[in-house]
């Protein structure tokens, strides 16, 4: 029994280590040289402190003894006995990537890479050691005035860090809804002692001088103005603390699954009460509205837990535009925007191996070297921007550079030195869906940063994975962007639902582009069974869906259907379906759950009156067609 | 105290069901629900056993017909058709039968070991034969015959690699 509670203890710890390192990260490449931030040393300190303490607790003795150097000496540095510099800043960024693989390690159960341990605890140790100042205690030993002093004496202490030592605990634990708005009015340490007499143990809330309602929590920012800085990130910690729990995404999910069942179960109800007639019908639909409102309103609030900000993704790239940049001996500013807007949680943690190839490339290949661009008129210090927006039912991310652009003709070359089918006179569109064919670099020497070839098909596939969409533009000297379009959640796809015989299916939104009713003189027959359509100068390929998913259809002549006119991936087809039915959010359920993968079938939903239709793979159908690219067919 | 995980524990309890003229039943603990049938959506490349799937709650849950799968009576549906509703593997399956009779309780001395032929299914997939009020009842090891390879319902690996 008791063994299965510390596990539960494990899982808590492994999380939250993650969410510190990260923090630790974070904050370490914030850190500005000249001017430190006191407040951003205190976070820092803070979080190798709570790893710390935790692996104490539970026995992870190589997290325990690391972090205890790291703590030792980024005590001294908040204290302004040691400056910070930039070799130390490198110090404890590569200590957090060995407590990270430590901490994979205790998480998985594999064998700890103890050298690795040891080598990163003696550079620290002889940091450490290299400062000829006394050793310093730093749990629970201090006396509260003493710290009082401690405070007063430098200048740019925050309040906070007396909430860092265990052994304190004294203002939170005294009134911590004041301290919360207190906080900021501190930052400049006028009025201090007032405003420790304000907290001490009996004094009311109301006498406080500093009752100043809750900062909002202000989106992380990337000015540097210190003074606000240390206002919203001190108030955004504590908001943060004590407004979120912990939930097990399966609880989510199992939350989410029920809302969409009520949601079903509440539109067989208004088709029901159609049928009432009279007072009662009437008054029966007002509540039924009524009804409706509020679930929707439900399914969207339930939908919304699931939602992380993208910041989650983008926070670790300036890490690696950071290491990046020095190896390559390129000077880049990053730019992050819109980082708070919100995505699915699946979708946020399989975007960040895509989204980091990117970023790769566009340093590796997109930005030039400094004398080059400073040769051709530009700043010598090149900038990649990530962004993120909502546009309707998406999420577009793009990562832009400004740097060389795609080279037309080394594509071109490289592609017929791969005998990559290109037509003869191709459209700039068409030559950068090159770079997404297997094993295509264009770099004139692979590195061990990028180069292999082996990146961008699987960004793409990742991508489309997702169920979203990745485009290029480029021009040459001026720099390239990249636009990943994804669904604004996986659970959730925009459908258009089509009826063959007497079922229905859903084809997704994003691969449709048109629908029409084919002219019997737009369908051409070729050898064998295969149909083409004529649109506008181009030939489709014909699939009737009768076919795919062996029915009987109401109609076998393509002209008196519909035409469903779809684009996946390279591929161009037309479905022929019986009719349409009609535009509709469906929620994705899996088939695989209790049976097992059908080919052509993405999924299943449940529809209004409570049967089962398919979700349509357009990706796996067009793999039936024969593939003509639409240029040679013109 | 639960006996570890033997064949059969002395009185197991078992639901009885029919299909065509023959008497079977199958350990009531892997019975989620009985209901009726209803036409379930057909799912494309499928066996003809598998009739499609259905949703039971939010869940889109297989329903295979025994009937076609082993020949076994006509596989016909009307409003007394029922589907027997198993959770065996943390997976929902439906089952059509002919009917459902009863809930037995049979004990280890009363069962016979199975034939080697004479009963639709293979003998891999019985427990043993039991008499009932007179009547020769074929207990179905359900776990076995639902996950087989022969029903194909679920997913191995190499297969899901192959459908790519």
């Amino acid at each position: 029994m008791s063994s299965i509670d510390m596990k539960q203890f494990h899982a808590v710890f492994f999380e939250e280590s993650q969410e510190h390192l990260e923090e630790m990260e974070q904050h370490l490449l914030e850190v500005d040289l000249q001017h430190p931030d006191a407040e951003l040393l205190n976070s820092i300190f803070r979080a190798a402190h709570s790893i710390k303490g935790g692996s104490g607790i539970f026995g992870f003795d190589a997290l325990a003894s690391v972090t205890h150097i790291m703590e030792s000496l980024l005590d001294k540095i908040r204290q302004g006995k040691l400056p910070v510099t930039a070799e130390y800043i490198d110090l404890f960024l590569s200590s957090v990537d060995q407590l990270k693989a430590i901490l994979h390690c205790y998480r998985v159960g594999s064998d700890l890479d103890w050298a690795g341990v040891h080598t990163i605890t003696k550079k620290l140790e002889l940091v450490t050691a290299g400062q000829n100042s006394q050793p310093e205690e730093t749990d629970g030993s201090y006396g509260f005035f003493t710290e009082v002093e401690a405070v007063t004496q430098s200048e740019d202490y925050g309040f906070f860090d007396t909430e860092v030592d265990d052994g304190f605990g004294f203002f939170d634990e005294v009134v911590p809804a004041e301290s919360i708005g207190a906080a900021p009015a501190s930052a400049v340490n006028s009025d201090l002692h007032n405003f420790i007499d304000d907290l001490l143990p009996g004094d009311s809330n109301a006498q406080s001088p500093v009752e100043t309602p809750l900062i909002p929590v202000s989106a992380k920012s990337n000015e540097a103005a210190s003074e606000n800085k240390i206002k919203s990130k001190a108030s955004e910690a504590i908001s943060v603390e004590s407004s979120s729990i912990r939930v097990d995404v399966a609880k989510v999910d199992q939350l989410i699954n029920l809302v969409g069942e009520i949601v079903i179960t509440q539109s067989m109800m208004n088709l029901l009460g159609k049928s009432f007639d009279g007072a009662l019908g009437e008054k029966f639909q007002a509540v039924a509205n009524e009804l409706e409102r509020n679930t929707r309103e439900i399914q969207e609030a339930v939908m919304s837990i699931r939602m992380l900000p993208v910041s989650f993704v983008f926070n670790r790239f300036p890490r690696v535009v950071r290491d990046l940049s020095a190896k390559l001996g390129k000077k880049i500013d990053l730019i992050i925007e819109g980082g708070e807007t919100e995505l699915d949680k699946g979708l946020t943690e399989k975007l960040v191996d895509p989204l980091t190839h990117l970023v790769r490339n566009s340093i590796d290949h997109g930005i030039e070297p400094a004398d080059v661009r400073q040769a051709c008129g530009k700043n010598p210090t090149g900038t990649v921007t990530l962004k993120a927006a909502q546009q309707g039912g998406s999420i577009v991310i793009s990562i832009s550079d400004d740097g060389g652009g795609l080279s037309r003709e080394r594509i071109l070359r490289k592609a017929r030195e791969k005998s990559i089918p290109i037509s003869d006179n191709p459209s700039d569109a068409e030559v950068w869906q090159l770079i997404f064919a297997p094993g295509f670099s264009t770099a004139d020497q692979v590195t061990d940063v990028s180069g292999r070839g082996v990146g961008m098909d699987v960004v793409r596939r990742n991508v489309q994975a997702l169920g979203g969409r990745i485009d290029i533009e480029s021009e040459a000297g001026k720099g390239s962007v990249i636009t990943i379009r994804l669904p604004l959640t996986l659970a959730i796809v925009d459908g258009m639902c089509v009826s063959v015989g007497d079922q229905t299916f859903i084809i997704p939104l994003v691969n449709i582009v048109e629908s029409m009713q084919p002219k019997e003189c737009e369908i051409k027959t070729l050898a064998g069974d295969d149909q083409l359509l004529l649109v506008r100068d181009e030939y489709w390929p014909i699939l009737p869906l009768y076919k795919a998913m062996q029915l009987e259809p109401q109609f076998t002549e393509a002209h008196k259907g519909i035409a469903v006119l779809i684009e996946a991936n390279k591929h161009h087809f037309a479905l022929f379906v019986d009719a349409l039915v009609g535009q509709q959010q469906v929620v994705i359920k899996s088939l695989e759950h209790h049976y097992k993968r059908v080919q052509g079938v993405a999924g299943a939903t449940i529809m209004g009156d409570g049967s089962v239709a398919l979700i349509l793979d357009v990706e796996s159908l067009a793999a039936k067609t024969p593939e003509i690219p639409l240029s040679l067919a013109s | 105290m639960i006996e570890p995980a033997g064949v059969l524990q002395d009185n197991q309890e078992f639901l009885t069901f029919t299909l065509g003229e023959e008497n079977y039943a199958l350990d009531i603990l892997t019975v989620k629900e009985i209901r009726g049938y209803e036409r379930p959506t057909k799912i494309a490349n499928a066996p003809p056993f598998i009739k499609g799937v259905i949703n039971l709650r939010g869940d889109i849950v297989p329903i295979v017909d025994l009937r076609i799968k082993f020949s076994v009576g006509q596989a016909t549906y009307d409003e007394f058709t029922i589907v027997i509703v198993l959770h065996i593997h943390n997976r929902i399956v439906g089952m059509v039968v002919d009917g459902v009779s009863d809930v037995v309780s049979l004990a280890k001395e009363q069962l016979r070991p199975p034939p080697d032929f004479g009963v639709a299914f293979n003998s891999r997939y019985l427990l043993g034969l039991a008499t009932i009020n007179e009547q020769m009842i074929i207990l179905v090891d359900i776990n076995e015959l639902i996950s087989s390879d022969e029903l194909g319902l679920f997913d191995k690996p190499s297969e899901a690699d192959a459908s790519v």
